[in-house]
């Protein structure tokens, strides 16, 4: 008979002295499970209603991507990174244009550059709705997810008649866009980011606003300032835990120095404030969209590439602001069409390595909460 | 006027065949009113589509749906326990039926301890959640049994405690006499005590059907569907779907015989009172329905631990001084 060894804090329902013999419980969370959003694994030890401990196993969608992209040359690699992270596609693209523009010196126009931006952004707001909306209904709240799906389908159609895609956009290449935007891009996009701006504040009454949401928020599964460095934490999650930092601002790319917005922080490093901080930076990308769209310029969308793509010998490191975190991507070239070797630092693999220090000492109901607020993709970890 | 006698067994029949016809009807009713209404609260296209004019067929192409699935029981369950659990939940469900007066002489059982007899009933059920929760060898199906184990010694309190109330107002235990009993505005008045008592009630009723915010032994974002995790088909139907929605029905009956005047004309004017009963009491059973499904939409779920203490910490005790204040009310008013 194994006694519960793992401290406990006063506060918890059990007591310490006195209380019933119990027996620890190992269950698995998963691979198949509905809040793990994918084939993710949390190896839990549970005594009754508290979770002692929980592992994190990963690999389950392991799909060999960084030694799939040495086969193929740099517009194949587009349509194959787009996949990382299915909820963030275009923005997954974004880091590999980036950085073989870089290594070939290519000059990418301003038009690119901003539809660049907008698109970015609009596919961030897709993605933090549909965070908003899947931790919505991990809490038994299940009204968000239908709100937030109306909101996500006026942008999607936005996407859509853009890019050809709803999911995997393949629309960046290196030198600039694959082609122009319909016609019309203007107003529609317009028109479903200021619904999204004038909709926000409902969405968050319906959650923020509810007791029970706080109480089962509040001060949940917090994640330390210093934790949340040595874990190397990005994103929204950092931002949560009181790290003010975000690539957009600190190391400006494409035109995003030419915009006005705000990085969100919060200071407690709970659900609750990682939350939080995702809800309003929908409302900073937003932003983002109306400024880039009223400063459209005109002009071409291709820098002048030439007809084989082809990188020339060297190494370069572009890391850029994905919606989940900091996206890295270190590409060697050998001077072939394809590169030598590209090392992938993706957000949501770092973020999940934090989770079994949250985890510890929760309730299991928790344990679904704080999954739910570290927002990551299960392809974005396995790749 | 007819003069018929019948035979005890004939009676007896026809008593049968009327509670297992009015449940699953009423069930039935009470999923498609669910469909519906969370349709309209929440923009959901889904159940607005199938059939053509307002997703009438929804329901019908759910059950449909649910009859054709296989009949699934794990190799390592219990088996016997496991096929018979879905049983051991469903009709002690029916039996709350039985002493719900849906008009003046329109009641299947008027008991002399109707009220006791529903509580007692009522609670029955569990026993069947605990026997699917074990019996599936699954340890999601384990948490949600013990889970709702737990919930039900909470709140089965807060319903007998509001339940108490309405007794002593009435003075009575029998349903039809509870109704007699309540004169317009009912028993929601007086306003200190019955208004309290109502809404006791209203929050045990949620709990006890373990729905949203109060479903923590079938969250399925937690524990998949607790204790009918390995369930499927029509088995899966009977124990969850079908037990949730008798459920409701019988609650939101429960509620309007003991608070809302059951059968009685919602006001109290002369020519309300040539409209059967039965409108009455289906309109009011209706608005109590219509209440626990807009509840579903509004909140999250609370955690295992806020649900014990809300109940231990704040309900039971409204109830205790709840029931101090019915009997000075009875003495002295």
């Amino acid at each position: 008979m194994a006694m519960t060894t793992g401290p406990k804090p006063a506060s918890r329902g059990a007591g310490a002295e006195g209380r019933l013999q119990t027996q620890e419980m190992i269950l698995n969370v998963g691979p198949q499970h509905p809040a793990t959003h994918g084939v993710f694994r949390l190896l839990a030890t549970i005594d009754g209603e508290i979770l002692i401990n929980a592992e994190p196993v990963i690999g389950y969608m392991h799909r060999g991507y960084e030694k799939l992209v040495e086969q193929r040359d740099y517009r194949q690699i587009t349509n194959l990174v787009s996949r990382m992270d299915w909820l963030s596609g275009i923005n997954n693209e974004l880091p590999l244009a980036l950085a073989v523009e870089q290594l070939m010196e290519i000059e990418v126009p301003p038009r690119a550059q901003y539809l660049r931006v907008i698109l970015c952004e609009m596919n961030r707001i897709l993605n933090h709705l549909m965070f908003f909306a899947s931790f919505g209904a991990e809490l038994g709240a299940i009204t968000p997810t239908f709100y937030a799906f109306r909101e996500r389908e006026d942008i999607q159609r936005v996407m859509e008649a853009t890019t050809g895609g709803r999911m995997h956009f393949g629309f960046f290449r290196p030198g600039g866009l694959k082609e122009d935007v319909p016609r019309g891009f203007v107003d529609e996009a317009l028109k479903g980011v200021r619904q999204v701006i004038e909709r926000l504040p409902d969405y968050e009454n319906l959650l923020v606003g509810n007791e029970i949401f706080k109480q089962r928020t509040i001060d949940v599964g917090v994640l330390d300032r210093e934790a949340a460095y040595s874990y190397g934490v990005t994103g929204p999650i950092a931002r949560g835990s009181g790290i003010d930092m975000d690539v957009r601002k600190d190391e400006p790319y494409l035109v995003y120095d030419q915009f006005e917005f705000d990085v969100c922080s919060a200071p407690n490093g709970d659900c609750f404030d990682r939350f939080w901080v995702l809800v309003r930076e929908v409302g900073e990308s937003a932003r983002i969209v109306e400024q880039a769209i009223e400063g459209l310029p005109p002009g071409p969308i291709m820098g002048k590439v030439p007809r084989v793509v082809q990188a020339p010998a060297g190494e370069v490191y572009v890391r850029t602001e994905n919606p989940l975190g900091e996206l890295g991507m270190y590409l060697v070239s050998d001077g072939d069409r394809r590169p030598y070797r590209l090392k992938i630092r993706t957000p949501s693999y770092s973020n999940v390595s934090a989770l079994s220090h949250v985890l510890a000492n929760t309730y299991v109901s928790d344990m679904i909460a704080i999954l739910g607020s570290f927002f990551f993709v299960l392809g974005d970890i396995d790749r | 006027m007819f003069d018929i006698t019948l035979a005890t067994w004939q009676i007896l029949v026809i008593k049968v065949l009327v509670i297992l016809t009015v449940v699953p009807v009423g069930a039935l009713v009470g999923g498609y009113a669910e469909h519906k209404v969370m349709a309209h609260l929440q923009h959901r296209l889904g159940p607005m589509y199938p059939g053509g004019w307002h997703g009438w067929a929804t329901t019908l192409a759910d059950g449909i749906k649910f009859l054709l699935k296989e009949d699934i029981i794990p190799a390592a369950a219990d088996r016997k326990v496991f096929s018979f659990a879905p049983a051991a939940i469903m009709v002690p469900i029916i039996m709350i039926y039985l002493v719900i007066p849906i008009d003046r002489n329109l009641v299947i059982e008027d008991l002399d301890v109707g009220l006791f007899y529903l509580l007692a009933i009522g609670s029955l059920s569990t026993i069947g959640l605990l026997m699917a929760g074990w019996s599936s060898a699954n340890k999601y199906a384990l948490i949600g049994a013990l889970r709702s184990a737990a919930q039900l010694i909470a709140y089965e309190l807060p319903i007998v405690f509001a339940a108490a109330v309405v007794a002593m107002l009435a003075g009575s235990l029998s349903l039809i006499d509870i109704v007699e009993a309540q004169n317009f505005p009912f028993a929601v008045w007086p306003p200190g005590i019955g208004l309290v008592a109502f809404l006791l009630f209203t929050v045990g009723a949620v709990a006890e059907m373990t729905r949203v915010p109060f479903d923590m032994p079938v969250a399925e974002s937690e524990i998949i569907t607790g204790p009918f995790t390995e369930y499927s088909g029509m088995r899966y139907i009977f124990s969850h779907m079908f037990a949730e929605m008798g459920h409701m029905v019988a609650f939101g009956g429960i509620a309007a015989t003991l608070f809302l005047g059951g059968y009685k004309p919602i006001v109290p004017l002369r020519i309300l009172e040539y409209i059967p009963g039965v409108f009455w009491f289906f309109g009011k059973t209706m608005f109590m329905i219509f209440l626990f499904l807009w509840i579903r939409p509004t909140f999250p779920r609370v955690r295992e631990d806020q649900l014990q203490k809300f109940a231990w910490k704040f309900l039971i005790p409204v109830g205790l001084v709840l029931i101090l204040a019915t009997g000075a009310w009875v003495l002295y008013v």
